[in-house]
């Protein structure tokens, strides 16, 4: 019996050939339909792409296009919680962020936070993001930018930093 | 298998290796988008928005002016990397190949060489590997340069050229990334070199590293554990001891080293010593394997110690648990043919975190899920399972565009119904308007021009009032009238050309502030015009957004419908093959491991028999002794 037993501790070691054969039947499958799946990744990416495109035009003409994306400064201190956005006094969007976003923004992540409409000319965007510093205290910023709309579809970056002192913590590109 | 838990173990660092960008490096804005979805593990979304960015790159007119210019090489290299996370391998690589064949500073086609050997690597084209790994030559980015040593050596073992895999390793030994990963394989390659001596130095070189990290504590243990088991099995069993001691007991190889270790020390003749690991073994998760067979080695060694009472209960409880584990597993199998297990594989709060195969682990128990993580273990089963959950993620997201596809069609019907009527009488004032809007463009030309002439050549009756226009007209008409009879009208004449010298004078004299009057006058019609233009533009664009909003989209809509409609047939037809070799794949496994209890179920029956017979013979003997 010492022996038998010394064999199935082998078996869990180096795997089980009693199931090698139809292991190597279902592998071939495997192999075979990983090679379809693949194909039908790729098909699906391409209806995707094209989708998004159709959706962009449909949705968000080029010339009142406006888009705002979020990203984080590198070394920053704070936990960012949510994030509020309102456009010329209208609330545009709000996000309160996930482990995992949080985590690909502090990964060198942007996140495409807006996209909406606004007709050509001046423009007043307000920021506010909610978080925590690393010695546990709540921050809660806004900041005011004015922006103008031109003809051309219009991305804008905010870059949050969360020193916690004034408006410093955001701050606001053009691209 | 051996050398497929090292190739899988290379693999592993490997992937881990790609670095994405940081946003603070980042001037496009889409990229850094992909970047989001990518560290989420989001990769298809990742893989359209760069793909789509990439494309759109590639036919821009100057290239250098957009936003992706600066990181295009970059972008090309994670595309690769997307591709090969989203086990898309076909289509990996040829992003890195288009820049590897530009005209790139030598880094970075190093760096693309290393990308291009590592996609091969995975696909398991190891000549194409090495010929991309041997084209890197001259400088080499430093972060890369142990992670090519390391894709070098595990070619090499791949094709099972263990010397030249010994080379390399033996360099990487002071790797601060490596070193953990080339100690061990470094072991394994001696092993398979037939260098048994040196192996067995170097498993328990790799067993010994000092590290806190978890992945390289988790590869001392599998180095222990394997140095360890190849001594059991030459019998050298009490040399086996110390290194399978070492691995720890909250690690993913203790229970395979605990009952190991069992058997070294009986086998050592330390009866009392092995019932230590398999005592402790004996509480552990009931479904692990090495649990089960420590429920039979615990009672044999009491047996083998003489203590047969208790090896009599210890194979009673192993009884009933192989009986419970073989009712459960029959219960599983039962339920995996139902169709139970896919439908818990795919419930979506698997899929939350990027970490998805070890969410698994928290499943609810059910009947389907009972020895999920056993089936984990194997390869293909992953893989499929992986292209399986890949396919009911696919589904739904065309599902949920089909319902898009909806919104579009009355989207667009409803801008066709509001804009249609309203159109021809827009259009109708619009031309009116476009008429007047280029005569007056016209005219504004023509004053401008006349402006231009009149600073290279002064013209002063040009800046001349109406009325002094008409003045100047009635003499000039007077003096033709006159100039038939000139001896009559002299005087008049005379007087008529005095008239016409005062107001010469008057336009000479004035000239330079009449014209800067009218270059001001014109400037504010520039002005004037500027804003006219502006509002003439914006009634165009806005006309034709009126049209584009409803205009071209039905064909590409329709188009896009059927293709997705067709996508989720094939999916569909996918997702039912798939699935059935999985649960076939499952099943196998399943019965075998209950074939196996059973076996187990009989000798614990017999034994039991046996366990009881001796202790109430003891006991009788105990009795009859005066």
């Amino acid at each position: 019996m010492s022996n038998q037993l010394r064999k199935a501790l082998l078996l869990i070691l180096v795997g089980c050939p009693i199931l090698s054969a139809a292991n190597e039947l279902s592998g071939d499958s495997m192999r075979s339909l990983d090679g379809q799946v693949q194909e039908i990744k790729s098909d699906v990416l391409n209806i995707a792409s094209e989708l998004n495109t159709l959706e962009e035009r449909l949705l968000f003409p080029s010339h009142t296009e406006v888009s705002l994306f979020v990203s984080l400064a590198e070394d920053q201190d704070f936990r960012l919680d949510a994030v509020q956005i309102t456009i010329d006094g209208e609330l545009a969007t709000h996000h309160i962020y996930s482990f995992k976003e949080l985590d690909a923004l502090n990964n060198g992540g942007v996140q495409k936070i807006y996209t909406g409409n606004l007709t050509t000319g001046e423009h007043e965007l307000s920021v506010t993001m909610i978080g925590k510093l690393k010695n546990g205290k709540d921050i809660n910023e806004s900041s005011k930018f004015a922006f103008t709309k031109g003809i051309k579809p219009k991305a804008m970056g905010l870059t949050l930093a969360g020193s916690g002192f004034g408006n410093d913590g955001i701050s606001l590109g053009d691209w | 298998m051996l050398r497929q838990s090292i190739s899988a173990t290379g693999l592993l660092l490997l992937v881990l290796a790609a670095t994405p960008s940081r946003a603070d490096d980042m001037n496009d804005l889409y990229f850094g988008e992909a970047l989001y979805f990518a560290h989420q593990g989001l990769y298809f979304e990742a893989l359209e928005r760069l793909d789509t960015e990439v494309r759109q790159h590639e036919t821009v007119d100057e290239p250098e002016l957009d936003s992706l210019f600066v990181h295009i090489d970059n972008a090309q290299f994670s595309l690769g990397d997307f591709e090969l996370r989203y086990r898309m391998h076909h289509r990996a690589g040829r992003a890195i190949k288009a820049v590897l064949e530009g005209a790139v500073d030598e880094r970075v086609r190093n760096d693309a060489a290393y990308r291009l050997a590592r996609i091969h690597f995975q696909k398991q084209q190891m000549e194409d590997a090495l010929l991309a790994l041997d084209r890197i030559d001259g400088d080499i980015p430093h972060s890369i340069r142990d992670d090519i040593e390391f894709l070098r050596a595990n070619v090499y073992l791949a094709q099972g050229k263990q010397l030249e895999s010994v080379e390399v390793l033996r360099k990487l030994q002071d790797s601060d990334e490596y070193g953990g990963f080339a100690s061990y394989n470094l072991g394994i390659a001696y092993l398979q070199n037939g260098q048994r001596t040196a192996a067995l130095e170097q498993l328990d070189k790799a067993g010994q590293r000092n590290t806190h990290d978890p992945s390289e504590l988790a590869i001392r243990d599998k180095s222990n554990l394997v140095l360890g088991t190849i001594l059991l099995e030459d019998g050298d069993h009490e040399q086996a001891l110390p290194p399978l001691n070492r691995v720890r007991l909250d690690g993913p190889f203790a229970n395979q080293a605990l009952l190991s270790a069992g058997w070294a020390s009986l086998a050592a003749g330390d009866l009392e010593r092995a019932v230590v690991p398999w005592s402790i073994l004996a509480e552990r998760e009931v479904t692990d394997s090495a649990t089960q067979e420590s429920l039979l080695a615990l009672p044999y060694a009491y047996g083998k110690l003489n203590i047969h009472g208790r090896a009599a209960i210890h194979y009673g409880q192993a009884l009933d648990s192989f009986g419970k584990e073989v009712k459960k597993l029959n219960t599983s199998i039962e339920s995996i043919r139902e169709g139970n297990f896919l439908k818990a594989l795919i419930r979506e709060e698997i899929r939350l975190n990027k970490d998805w195969v070890i969410r698994l682990r928290t499943l609810p128990e059910a009947p389907e899920t009972y020895y999920l993580m056993q089936l984990l273990a194997s390869h293909d089963f992953q893989t499929g399972l992986q292209n399986y959950l890949d396919l009911a993620d696919l589904r739904r997201k065309l599902l949920t565009w089909t319902g898009d596809f909806d919104a579009f069609d009355e989207m667009v019907e409803i801008r066709a119904k509001h804009y249609e009527p309203l159109l021809p009488d827009v259009d109708a004032e619009f031309r009116k308007l476009d008429s007047r809007m280029r005569l007056r463009v016209e005219q504004h030309k023509t004053l401008v021009k006349r402006r231009d002439d009149l600073l290279t050549t002064p013209r002063p009756e040009f800046l001349a009032t109406p009325e002094e226009q008409a003045i100047l007209a009635r003499i000039e008409a007077l003096a033709a009238a006159m100039v038939t009879s000139p001896t009559e009208n002299k005087q008049n004449l005379g007087r008529l050309k005095h008239l016409k010298g005062i107001l010469s004078f008057t336009l000479r004299t004035e000239y330079h502030e009449r014209f800067s009057e009218f270059d001001r006058n014109l400037r504010s019609l520039d002005e004037a015009m500027a804003v006219a233009q502006e509002e003439y533009d914006e009634y165009v664009r806005n006309r034709q957004a009126a049209t584009h909003s409803y205009v071209g989209y039905n064909k590409p809509i329709r188009r896009l419908r059927a293709e997705a409609e067709v996508s989720v047939e094939k999916i569909d037809q996918l997702m039912a093959r798939q699935g059935h070799l999985l649960e076939v794949l499952a099943v196998e496994q399943l019965v075998a491991r209950r074939d196996h209890l059973e076996n187990y179920g009989d000798k614990a029956r017999f034994a039991l028999a046996d366990s009881y017979d001796r202790a109430t013979q003891k006991q009788a003997r105990v009795g009859a002794t005066p």
